[in-house]
């Protein structure tokens, strides 16, 4: 067994371009869900307008890929607002329905042939990225640290995106440490006594749902640009349920918690497909007899899956979070 | 139908016609009620007579099928909650709402109106907003210290007992500054200790100048510190007066107060 290896594939995931698109998406959930107790269940809906508005604007419109970017977070503040008026002033459960179906719908939309002139179907669209890549500032090479390391081009694009997952992270710790936060967290504890108070919890609920739904979209853009080909796929409703797994991970309504969790959920996924890599290779511990090297994709998430449970029934907090907190939402 | 009230000179609620049905069920049907400024109004009656229902409708949380209604020479009907609030109408409710996770001086900061800082473009900034929050904390500070919670400001408010809880809601409700108070129940589920303690609280908003309506079921407490009591029954406004006259109305001793309280007066 490489044990070395194994954790070092870990590590190079959890700081990788994946980890830190996830920690963005998980940002944007973290201002909904976390702080005002908005149950957004269609994340990869945000992260698909998002990408799609991009990358169309570049395709179809010709349009400067900054110019792009902010067609593509317009885009995913549309949706927000969308989803959000028939739904915010009812029950938070109606907004889970309408955001799931909302981001299935929206995925299976772009697939269709009938619009394959503007997305691509199931083709797809690529080359809209290249301005970003031709603006990498670093010289060709790898660069890391031991077995740990990425090339200029991976390097660009993660590291713009964890500087985003940073402005962003701060901008949140920046409203939610204001009377804006103390609004919305309030919100999330009870819309009636908010109510009752003068504040208008309608707005408030829209403009976080807007706020976390545009970091999403951000999300979605730098997706893309890592992959610098955008298809339907990419935005199963996965997505959005290994951003809670991540943000629940390291603690809600904790400005670090989202970006630590999305670390330790990466470096758990792509570090248990190293183990059952090694160990369907080695026979460890009977291992070889139970999964094929075949089956070693799908596997890796029961062990995943185990680790998360394991977590949530010891230390439901998270890593971050405060235990008095969790358990208030239990009376 | 008693209506003294028509000859109040300056009323600040004044509820027209207002109806409001459930699938047919006509839970409140009130012709008219007014209520007297810089007064203490209790608002009696046997369950299911729509207090609070009409407490609901009045300040927004329910909406009417029927009727009108002005607060403060202004026509309010069918205003939302949170304008009703800013217009200085504010009310507490029957299950006390404090906001568990949030800190006891936390409830009281979200209770100041027109907060600079609560707007989203203002609040990354914390320069733009930080002296108007300070002199929002100080008011804080000295309501929590009248009503002695200053101890416990910066614990969670889950952690507060029943009674502090109906305190910390009506000293946050203050915060709004609001010119009538609605106390939906305000002593119910509180320890007969602080009894006292809130009844002496709700006497002093009306000595401040402002005007208070309570539901309440315990008539020793309605005596003692109302200046009108309005007694509901199905819906309907059956007496509105001093408490004397309420208590010796025939139709509230048959519909609410029963023999054995109308024997002992």
């Amino acid at each position: 067994m490489n044990w070395t290896g194994i954790l070092s594939d870990g590590v190079r995931a959890g700081l990788g371009i994946n980890a830190a698109i996830y920690a963005l998406a998980a940002v944007g959930l973290n201002v909904q869900f976390g702080y005002a107790g908005l149950w957004n269940f269609g994340q990869a809906g945000f992260l698909l307008v998002g990408g799609y508005g991009t990358a169309i604007a570049v395709s179809s419109w010709g349009l400067w890929l900054p110019w792009a970017v902010l067609v593509g977070i317009a885009a995913s503040i549309l949706l927000g607002l969308l989803l959000g008026v028939p739904t915010l002033r009812l029950r938070g459960d109606y907004l889970a329905i309408v955001t799931i179906a909302a981001a299935e719908i929206l995925r299976i939309v772009v697939n269709s042939t009938k619009v394959q002139s503007v997305t691509g179907g199931p083709q797809g669209i690529g080359g809209f990225a290249n301005w970003f890549f031709d603006h990498n500032p670093i010289a060709r090479g790898r660069y890391g640290f031991g077995t740990i390391t990425y090339d200029q081009r991976q390097l660009w694009v993660t590291l713009v995106t964890w500087v985003l997952v940073a402005l962003a992270s701060v901008l949140v710790a920046l409203l939610v440490h204001s009377p804006w936060g103390r609004v919305v967290r309030a919100i999330r504890e009870d819309e009636d006594a908010v109510r009752s108070l003068g504040k208008n919890v309608y707005s408030y609920k829209m403009q976080a749902l807007l706020l976390g739904g545009a970091i999403g979209g951000v999300a979605g853009i730098m997706l893309v640009f890592d992959q610098q080909f955008i298809q339907p796929d990419l935005f199963q409703s996965a997505i959005t349920f290994y951003a809670f797994a991540a943000l629940i991970l390291g603690g809600t309504a904790r400005i670090l918690g989202p970006i630590l969790g999305a670390i330790a959920f990466w470096f758990l996924v792509e570090g248990a497909d190293s183990f059952l890599g090694n160990a369907v290779d080695h026979n460890f511990l009977g291992v070889g007899h139970l999964v094929d090297p075949t089956q070693i994709g799908t596997f890796r998430f029961v062990l995943v899956g185990l680790v998360i449970m394991l977590l949530v029934i010891f230390r439901p907090q998270g890593f971050l979070g405060s235990r008095q907190e969790v358990m208030l939402g239990e009376q | 139908m008693s209506n003294s009230s028509d000859a109040v000179p300056d009323p600040i609620l004044v509820v027209e016609s207002v109806v409001r049905r459930f699938d047919g069920l006509v839970a409140v049907s009130v012709d008219h009620l007014a209520v007297h400024r810089h007064t203490i109004t209790a608002l009696i009656g046997p369950n299911g007579a729509g207090k609070t229902t009409l407490f609901n409708v009045l300040t927004g949380f329910d909406r009417a099928d029927a009727g009108s209604w002005k607060f403060d020479g202004v026509d309010v009907s069918g205003w939302p909650a949170y304008r009703l609030a800013r217009q200085g109408m504010v009310r507490t409710f029957q299950l006390t709402k404090a906001l568990a996770g949030l800190t006891v001086l936390d409830n009281m900061l979200l209770g100041a109106s027109g907060q600079s800082g609560e707007r989203i473009v203002v609040a990354p900034f914390r320069f733009r907003w930080r002296a108007e929050e300070r002199a929002t904390h100080e008011r804080a500070l000295a309501l929590l210290d009248d009503f002695g919670l200053s101890a416990r400001q910066r614990d969670l408010a889950a952690t507060l007992s029943g009674g502090q809880r109906k305190l910390l809601e009506m000293a946050r409700a203050l915060m709004v500054e609001p010119k009538l108070v609605m106390l939906d129940e305000p002593m119910a589920g509180v320890n007969p200790a602080l009894v006292q303690s809130l009844l002496h609280h709700v006497q002093r908003l009306r000595d401040e100048g402002r005007t208070v309506v309570f539901v309440e079921h315990d008539m020793d407490v309605v005596m003692s510190i109302s200046d009108r009591v309005v007694c509901m029954a199905e819906g309907r406004v059956i007496a509105d007066g001093t408490p004397e006259e309420v208590v010796d109305n025939q139709a509230v001793v048959d519909a609410y107060l029963g023999q054995r309280h109308a024997r002992a007066r």
